[in-house]
């Protein structure tokens, strides 16, 4: 067991975290005040390559490992929580499925454009009666001749609006529960697609969440991802891949908010010294830095157990149960640390405050990872 | 075009700290990165190869660590990495640097030579005109802007209050600013590339034809009488807009730094 990163990663971390320091830092608070998208670090990502970091060089990608995607999330993520879920839902949830199960010709229309940044992806799952119990969908997808016809809405989808391509799930069979949803690929400019509400958020708020409806939106027959009854299936894998980028996303938040507080503490003055000479602080600190360490070997090992094992559904759930929860954690004491500074928008750990909470929500609530952790233990 | 880049490895001196007992610097921890002017001449030789087609091949003398600056090199886009050394080399003052770096760049089809101006950790600025003057060739130092004619160069040389245009006939030597360019980020693929496909040339002494009368500490003739610490000053920022919106700037720099 070898717990030192390789040079490439040692590299791969110093890239990310200069481009997130230089290009990424200084919009921060501009996005979450003002709730605007980043286009612009969209399209600096893209010229570097940061949207196809884990996928084969022959479909566009970069040809690195999850764990470099990971670690890009989590340096994105120190410093804008926003920008690292743009990466990873563009990553993990609008491309990824069709890696792993598309034909190669969805892969040479679709995977390839994604992986080189051309097109932004994203993932349709959630509905309003179908949030952690997936199986509630009601979107309805009919076969008519070569094409399917889908009418449905989905809700909180990360990346609406500015992604170009959506893994769409309906269903196909109503009877068949669970095996009667169907994952399909949807173009942007489909007839009958269109982008609804914008949700307006407590944190992560110039990342883009908002409805999908489909009115008889016509979808070809080819664009069926996998087979028929299959979606499912799609999903689960694909939210196991996601959880690590969210995971990672969560991790960068805690260590941005650890790192703004320790140099904060150094500074500030009360009783005639730096609260870093406090005893509270420095336990404080001790603590928040044993759970940041141990949540990053997870999210690791997470990324790694990605790339050599079949199934790591238990790996990806520890890793996002353990990074969500150390996010929210971290940050609250770092805001505690900070005292009234740390409240106030002068300083941006009250955002990263926000932004942690989501990361105990979405791709899974804390509530299913446990569900999945515990199904390993007790089966 | 075969373009030969010079660089060094360095210790990143904005992150170098003090002492505050013995007021030397503390080098333990502190990061290396590629010389920043010899960044911008890598940069410059990237653009060339992007805009005209070209062979870049980067050359450092160093110890074995310098490799990482290599594949750095490589992971921006450089096609030829070549690490120069050997304990022969160690303790090489500039004339000795520069007699073994240009005995290897004698090795390499060139066009163009470029170096940095001056390493931050040294701030000799001598090398890259030495190097020039072993091979016999023009050098245009201080180059802030460069542009290939036919077989020429036409490089804009900086000055203290002007500046110079300078034509030469290729080959030649030019040294770089950090000003002359903002040099590109390396790319995930690049880096991986740098690590899995790419290798860095290893030479030693036995791979040049290099006079060892003019290597290493016994051929630096340089002797120092003292060293010291520049004192600390940090970049300068110009803020160019209207007052209302110069004096916030100022203000939220003062209370980023409590001093406010």
């Amino acid at each position: 067991m070898d717990f030192t990163l390789s040079k490439e990663h040692q590299m791969l971390r110093t890239l990310f975290r200069d481009f997130a320091e230089n290009e990424v830092k200084p919009l921060a608070e501009e996005l979450d005040e003002e709730e605007r998208f980043p286009v612009e670090t969209v399209e600096k990502m893209k010229k570097y390559g940061f949207l196809g970091i884990p996928f084969p060089k022959e479909y566009g990608g970069q040809g690195c490992d999850t764990l470099a995607y990971i670690m890009c999330v989590e340096e994105l993520s120190r410093v804008c929580a926003t920008t690292g879920v743009i990466v990873s839902a563009h990553t993990s949830l609008g491309s990824n499925p069709i890696k792993q199960f598309g034909t190669e010709e969805q892969k040479q229309k679709y995977l390839v454009p994604l992986a080189k940044g051309e097109k932004l992806g994203a993932f349709g799952l959630t509905e309003a009666g179908a949030g952690t119990d997936a199986s509630g969908q009601q979107t309805k997808a009919l076969l008519e001749g070569d094409h399917y016809v889908l009418n449905g809405t989905k809700i909180f989808i990360t990346n609406a609006g500015y992604a170009d391509t959506y893994i769409i799930f309906a269903m196909t069979d109503k009877a068949k529960g669970n095996h009667g949803i169907s994952a399909f690929i949807v173009e942007k400019d489909f007839p009958g697609f269109s982008v609804g509400k914008k949700e307006r958020k407590m944190g992560i708020r110039g990342s883009a969440t908002a409805e999908l409806i489909m009115e008889n939106c016509i979808v070809p027959k080819e664009n069926l991802l996998g087979k028929e009854g299959q979606g499912f299936k799609i999903a689960m894998a694909t939210l196991d891949g996601g959880r690590i980028g969210i995971a990672a996303q969560a991790l960068g938040i805690a260590e941005g908010a650890f790192s703004e507080t320790v140099a904060y503490v150094k500074e500030r003055k009360q009783f005639g010294k730096p609260l870093a000479k406090f005893q509270n602080t420095q336990f404080v600190l001790a603590d928040l830095k044993a759970r940041i360490d141990a949540a990053q070997l997870l999210v690791y090992r997470a990324a790694i157990a990605k790339d050599t094992q079949e199934r790591f559904s238990v790996e990806s759930a520890t890793a996002k149960l353990v990074a969500a929860e150390t996010a929210m954690e971290v940050t609250t004491k770092c805001v505690q640390l900070m005292g009234g500074y740390g409240y106030t928008r002068e300083y941006p750990v009250e955002r990263m405050m926000r932004d942690a909470k989501i990361t105990e929500i979405y791709e899974g609530t804390s509530e299913v990872q446990r569900m999945v952790i515990s199904g390993a233990v007790l089966k | 075009m075969n373009i030969v880049v010079c660089i060094k490895q360095v210790p990143d001196t904005n992150e170098v700290k003090l002492d505050p007992k013995t007021g030397t610097l503390i080098r333990e921890g502190v990061p290396s990165i590629i010389n920043p002017d010899d960044k911008a001449g890598l940069e410059a030789a990237l653009r060339l190869k992007d805009s005209m087609g070209a062979k870049v091949s980067v050359l450092s003398m160093g110890p074995p660590q310098a490799d990482v600056a290599l594949r750095e090199a490589l992971a921006m886009g450089a096609d030829e990495a070549i690490l120069i050394t050997d304990r022969a080399f160690g303790g090489a003052d500039t004339w000795a640097t520069s007699s073994t770096l240009a005995s290897a760049v004698k090795k390499l089809p060139f066009d163009l030579i470029i170096t940095g101006r001056q390493a931050i950790d040294g701030d000799t600025a001598q090398v890259g005109p030495q190097i020039a003057e072993h091979l016999h060739l023009p050098n245009i130092s201080y180059a802030e802007e460069i542009k290939v004619e036919g077989d020429s160069i036409i490089v804009k040389r900086q000055y203290e209050d002007r500046y110079h245009i300078i034509k030469a006939k290729m080959p030649c030597l030019i040294t770089a600013l950090a000003e002359l360019n903002e040099p590109r980020y390396m790319t995930p693929m690049g880096i991986w590339d740098a690590y899995h496909e790419k290798e860095v040339k290893i030479w030693t002494l036995e791979d040049l034809d290099v006079d060892r009368a003019n290597i290493g500490l016994k051929g630096s003739p340089t002797r120092v009488w003292k060293s010291f610490t520049k004192p600390l000053k940090a970049a300068g920022t110009v803020v160019n807009t209207d007052v209302q919106d110069s004096v916030e700037f100022l203000m939220d720099s003062l209370r980023s730094k409590f001093v406010l």
